[in-house]
């Protein structure tokens, strides 16, 4: 008896610590449900996290093909370190013999087109430049050389454009802000960075009509989405399925497919103009490869995914509740705005972030129907990753994309709250 | 662990198989991947090429792959993945100078490794000019023109500048949505000698000479981003003009019938060919160069215009193109490069179009946008 009431701690049965017991205990438990979820934070972990870091590491390192710019020409980096631009003077002597060095070597590892076209991606001209000086100065001798400037400058009169060789010496650390200022319409001149001319800036407008025509979208379907989820809501479970399936028809058509069916709808002498036509009206509507064609197809290709989550919400939202509001004195609109509405909103929450998001990444709808000013940043994208192989600034405006939408979703997120969004 | 050494031994064992077959060619491969453009282009080279080559050896297997747009991002990444899966791939000559530059295309001796021509001449005088890279195998020369619908106007186009004139020739126009091709032929069109073009388009005022001269039918354009695009909207009357590649409005008006006439004034050349991806293991690389070796000899290359009217890149070639292979007619009419069709042409400039391409993309693409 007098055991049990010492101050020692408290025994489990095995005479170990309670405590320690409980807490063993608890860890195994915990190991095992992360042993449960481990294959799932391995997948996310290779199949997102990790291409998602390695993108965002491509928009800042200063890369030519697989090797850094200044792994490739290291005495060029080194002699360039004191020269200044600012100065209208050439580089000196010595960093030309340098460039002849580091060129040589870069030529043999076939590495001389890829810094070309690193550079040329500041400055246009210099991809050219380094193609052709390939052969020339790939057979130069550095210790018989006395002029090494002239030299150079006799293979192509471009290396003696100052330009260029601030364009090097800007671009000579391991990691480089330049794909950011290309992606936000800057640009690096000797004078410093400048914003582009007003009318060069693609990818600011770009990405504003990017968001706008996503909100636009977004709108549209709530518009459209609404009474829909509520008529489904609200009808006898047999009509309502029935209803469902033309909901949920389009959503099971492949994307292109009814991408393609807006074309042939939409288009000059498609089905809709030819009606118009008909109708005794003269002039032919241009309802696609525009701003139109895109705000038209993707309503339509997203309208699911705002229907689906409204009805899910409005389902459980009785019916009894109208009609107390309306014995109670309330006008159809006031009980609709007052009573139904604000009930409504966790589900014009989920349907609006998801068509949001889910439209300002589209790609193929915008591709086939938008034309020239109805095309997104993600075409551009695309664009400078596959066509241009510009990787770092396709990565950079990925970036950008990613960080605006996880801004949006933050202020969302204050505004409306998380919690407050249901999928059903 | 296990796998991988499963895998060692099955793939020594077929390198061994294949030794055996090989009889003195060496070691070759007994699958290849082919990488082209799809459609009726790569229909034609599978005809001409693939079918009797396998044909010829019992086993091979042909994977074909549809890539050739991206080729030059796809094989970069490959080789920084250090996995090249292609074994052939069908390029553009500018992408095919690309990647010899960059060290992933295998240099070719035309002499020593492709066919001569059937009266001896060397394969290298055969190719001539065609030959723009150390690693480049031509094939083909194509161009990208106009068509136009035979039936929408009333006068028909002689000129490319015709596509400006909107009061003429109604109704609207396909163009490509990037500047090669259109950047020219505003230019030529706003009076500027076809040898000035390039040197115009390199200063700024030239650039916007070009803008200033697209700008005129700017609301009258349709923008294309793929070939087949064209032919369709030519078919459907959504435009009365288009540009795309010769073959396509070739099969356009020889194969479906449709209303569509040619407009080959400054028809733009480009050659296309292909390319070996270099450091492929020696096997592979064996069965490569032998079906390129076949796939560009006089006869193949003269075969593959019987379904496509893509000139051969072959002198020795040229008199032996024919008739259709199903429709029976000649072939001779249809190509860029006959004579009737070929009085005012110019070079696509790969060289020039290397530094200047990213610039005047983004300029471009921010006229398009205003």
């Amino acid at each position: 008896m007098a055991d049990t009431t010492t101050d020692g701690p408290m025994l489990a049965a095995d005479g170990t610590p309670l405590k320690q017991s409980l807490a063993r205990a608890l860890r195994r438990q915990k190991i095992r449900a992360l042993m449960l979820t481990a294959p799932l934070l391995v997948f996310v972990l290779v199949s997102f996290i990790m291409p998602i870091g390695s993108m965002l590491m491509r928009s800042i390192q200063n890369t030519a093909g697989t090797e850094y710019v200044p792994d490739i020409l290291p005495n060029v980096v080194a002699e360039l370190e004191g020269w200044d631009p600012t100065t209208g003077e050439l580089p000196s002597e010595a960093a030309f013999r340098a460039m002849i060095v580091d060129f040589k070597a870069a030529f043999e590892n076939k590495q001389h087109t890829q810094l070309g076209r690193r550079f040329n991606y500041e400055t246009p001209g210099m991809s050219s430049l380094f193609r052709k000086s390939g052969r020339k100065v790939s057979r130069m001798d550095v210790a018989e050389i006395t002029d090494a400037k002239a030299e150079l400058i006799d293979v192509d009169d471009d290396w003696g454009n100052i330009q260029y060789w601030a364009t090097i010496k800007a671009n000579s650390g391991y990691y480089t802000s330049s794909y950011y200022m290309a992606a936000f319409d800057a640009e690096r001149t000797i004078e410093g960075v400048q914003m582009k001319d007003p009318d060069q800036r693609i990818y600011q407008k770009l990405m504003l009509r990017t968001l706008w025509l996503s909100g636009l979208i977004t709108f549209c379907t709530l518009a459209i989405g609404y009474p829909v989820a509520w008529l489904l809501a609200d009808l006898p479970l047999r009509t309502s399925n029935l209803l469902m399936i033309l909901v949920l028809l389009p959503f099971w058509t492949s994307l292109l497919v009814r991408t393609s069916a807006w074309k042939i709808l939409l288009q000059e002498q498609g089905v809709i103009n030819d009606i118009w036509i008909a109708l005794g009206f003269s002039d032919r509507l241009s309802l696609i490869n525009n701003q139109l064609g895109v705000v038209i197809a993707m309503t339509h290709i997203l309208l699911p995914f705002m229907i689906l989550p409204l009805y899910s919400v409005m389902k459980t939202i009785p019916p009894s509740y109208l009609r107390a509001a309306k014995s109670l004195g309330a006008t159809n609109t006031t009980a609709f705005l007052r009573v139904y509405f604000p009930q409504t909103t966790p589900g014009i929450g989920a349907g609006a972030l998801l068509v949001f998001i889910l439209a300002v990444g589209y790609f193929i709808t915008p591709e086939l129907v938008g034309g020239a000013d109805g095309t997104f940043i993600s075409n551009r994208i695309y664009f400078q990753f596959s066509t241009l192989g510009n990787w770092g600034l396709a990565a950079a405006l990925g970036t950008i994309m990613l960080a605006i939408v996880l801004l949006l979703y933050y202020v969302y997120d204050k505004l409306v709250g998380i919690d407050n969004v249901k999928l059903g | 662990m296990k796998l991988t050494k499963l895998m060692l031994t099955t793939s020594a064992l077929t390198v061994a198989a294949g030794a055996a077959f090989a009889e003195g060619h060496g070691a070759m491969a007994d699958s290849m991947t082919v990488v082209s453009w799809g459609g009726a282009y790569q229909n034609s080279q599978v005809k001409a090429y693939v079918e009797p080559y396998v044909e010829m050896n019992e086993g091979l297997e042909v994977v074909t792959d549809e890539s050739s747009a991206e080729a030059v991002t796809k094989l970069r990444a490959m080789a920084e993945a250090g996995n090249i899966t292609w074994d052939v791939v069908d390029v553009v000559a500018a992408d095919a100078m690309r990647l010899c530059d960059e060290g992933l295309a295998l240099e070719i001796d035309p002499d020593t490794m492709l066919a001569d021509a059937p009266d001896g001449t060397k394969a290298s005088e055969d190719f001539g000019d065609l030959i723009v890279s150390e690693c480049f195998i031509p094939q083909i020369v194509y161009s990208t023109t106009f068509g136009y619908r035979t039936d929408l106007l009333e006068t028909a186009p002689t000129s490319v500048c015709d596509i400006f004139d909107t009061e003429t020739y109604p109704g609207k126009r396909a163009l490509e949505k990037r500047p090669i091709g259109n950047m020219e032929w505003a230019l030529i069109c706003d009076g500027v000698a076809i040898e000035d073009v390039y040197d115009t388009l390199e200063t700024e005022e030239g650039v916007q000479r070009a803008f200033a001269k697209l700008d005129t039918i700017k609301d009258d354009v349709v923008w294309w981003s793929a070939g087949a695009e064209t032919p369709q909207l030519l078919a459907d009357g959504e435009v009365s003009i288009g540009s795309t590649y010769n073959g396509r409005l070739f099969s356009a008006i020889a194969e479906q019938g449709q209303p569509i006439g040619m407009l080959w004034d400054w028809q733009m050349f480009d050659l296309d060919g292909w390319i070996i991806p270099a450091n492929l293991p020696a096997d592979r690389e064996a069965r490569a160069l032998d079906f390129v070796k076949f796939a560009t000899d006089t006869q193949r290359l003269a075969d593959q215009a019987k379904y496509i009217s893509y000139g051969p890149a072959r002198a020795s070639s040229a008199p032996l193109v024919g008739q259709h292979a199903e429709l029976g007619i000649e072939m001779a009419p249809h190509m860029p490069t006959d004579p009737n069709n070929a009085q005012n042409t110019f070079l696509f400039n790969y060289d020039w179009w290397a530094s200047y391409r990213d610039d005047l993309d983004a300029q471009y693409q921010a006229w398009l946008l205003q």
